[in-house]
C-alpha cells in the first residue's frame, strides 16, 4: 500500500512540474484563451488531483449531500456503467465525472451556460472503484463519491 | 462515414431533459486487435454542444472513457416548441449533430 501511495504521489508531482513549467513558458495560454477547447491536458492526466487541478484549477473539493449520484452499486458490464448526476445546489457552472481507478480518470465533463444541475453519461470502467463526481457551482467546488462494483472491466482487453 | 444522432426530448418536473445518442464507436487506442496484435487507433467523440433557441446552454467534453455509442442526457428550461441542435466532433476531424423540437 506504500508503494502504491508513493508512486501515485511522485507521479502526481512530476505531471504538476510539468504543466507549472508549461505554464510559466506561456505554452498554455493558448488553449486558456480558447475556453471551448477540449481540455487536452485535463484527459491525459493519470490522477484524479491532477485532473482536477487542470480542469477547475483547484484539487480540493468539500463534500456536498447536494449531490445525488444515480448509478449501480454493481455493474455487470464495465464497458457500460449508467451514471447520472443530479444536484440542487445553484449556479451550476459544471460537472465532472472520474473514475479513480481507470487509467485516466477523467471520463466526462461538462460546463453548464444555462443548463439545470443534471448530467448523465454511460461510462467505461476497468475495475472496481470509486467514483468522483465535482459540481462546480458558484465558483466553488463540491463532490460527493460512489463505489460501483464491477464484475467484467471495460478498459482495454 | 455518416453517422447516427438521435435526440430525445421528455419533460421532468419543470424542466425538459434532453438525451443524446450517437452511434459512434468510442475507441480508447488502448485495445487490442486480437489477430494482428496492432493497437486499435483511438477515435472518440471530444466535443458535445447543446443549444436550445440557438442559445447555447451546455458544452460537453468526452473522454475514451464513455462507452460506445454515448447517450448523454442534460436537464433544461425549456418550453414546448422550443428548438434543441445538439452538434459534436470527434478527435478525427468527423463532426455530427441533430436538431428537434421539444
Amino acid at each position: 500500500m506504500n508503494t502504491m501511495k508513493r508512486r501515485t504521489f511522485l507521479k502526481g508531482t512530476l505531471a504538476s512540474g510539468v504543466v507549472a513549467v508549461a505554464a510559466g513558458s506561456g505554452l498554455l495560454r493558448p488553449t486558456e484563451a480558447l475556453a471551448a477547447a477540449w481540455p487536452k491536458s485535463a484527459f491525459k492526466s493519470k490522477t484524479v488531483a491532477q485532473a482536477m487541478k487542470s480542469l477547475y484549477g483547484s484539487s480540493s473539493a468539500s463534500s456536498s449531500k447536494a449531490i445525488k449520484i444515480k448509478a449501480p452499486i454493481q455493474a455487470e458490464n464495465g464497458s457500460v456503467v449508467p451514471i447520472s448526476v443530479s444536484t440542487t445546489l445553484p449556479k451550476v457552472q459544471g460537472i465532472g465525472v472520474l473514475v479513480e481507478k481507470n487509467p485516466v480518470p477523467l471520463a466526462t465533463a461538462v460546463t453548464m451556460t444555462g443548463a439545470a444541475g443534471f448530467y448523465s453519461a454511460r461510462i467505461k470502467m476497468g475495475k472496481t472503484s470509486p467514483i468522483r463526481v465535482v459540481v462546480k457551482s458558484g465558483g466553488k467546488l463540491h463532490m460527493a463519491k460512489k463505489t460501483i462494483k464491477v464484475t467484467v472491466g471495460g478498459c482495454g482487453g | 462515414m455518416a453517422r447516427l444522432t438521435k435526440i430525445k426530448t421528455r419533460p421532468k418536473g419543470d424542466k425538459t431533459e434532453i438525451l443524446v445518442l450517437v452511434n459512434h464507436p468510442m475507441e480508447t487506442g488502448n485495445r487490442k486487435n486480437k489477430k494482428t496484435k496492432k493497437k486499435i487507433p483511438a477515435h472518440y467523440i471530444q466535443k458535445m454542444t447543446f443549444k436550445v433557441d440557438g442559445k447555447q446552454v451546455a458544452d460537453a467534453d468526452l473522454g475514451p472513457a464513455v462507452s460506445k455509442n454515448p447517450l448523454v442526457g442534460i436537464r433544461v428550461n425549456a418550453k414546448k416548441g422550443a428548438k434543441v441542435a445538439v452538434s459534436w466532433s470527434d478527435n478525427k476531424g468527423e463532426k455530427g449533430g441533430a436538431n428537434a423540437t421539444v
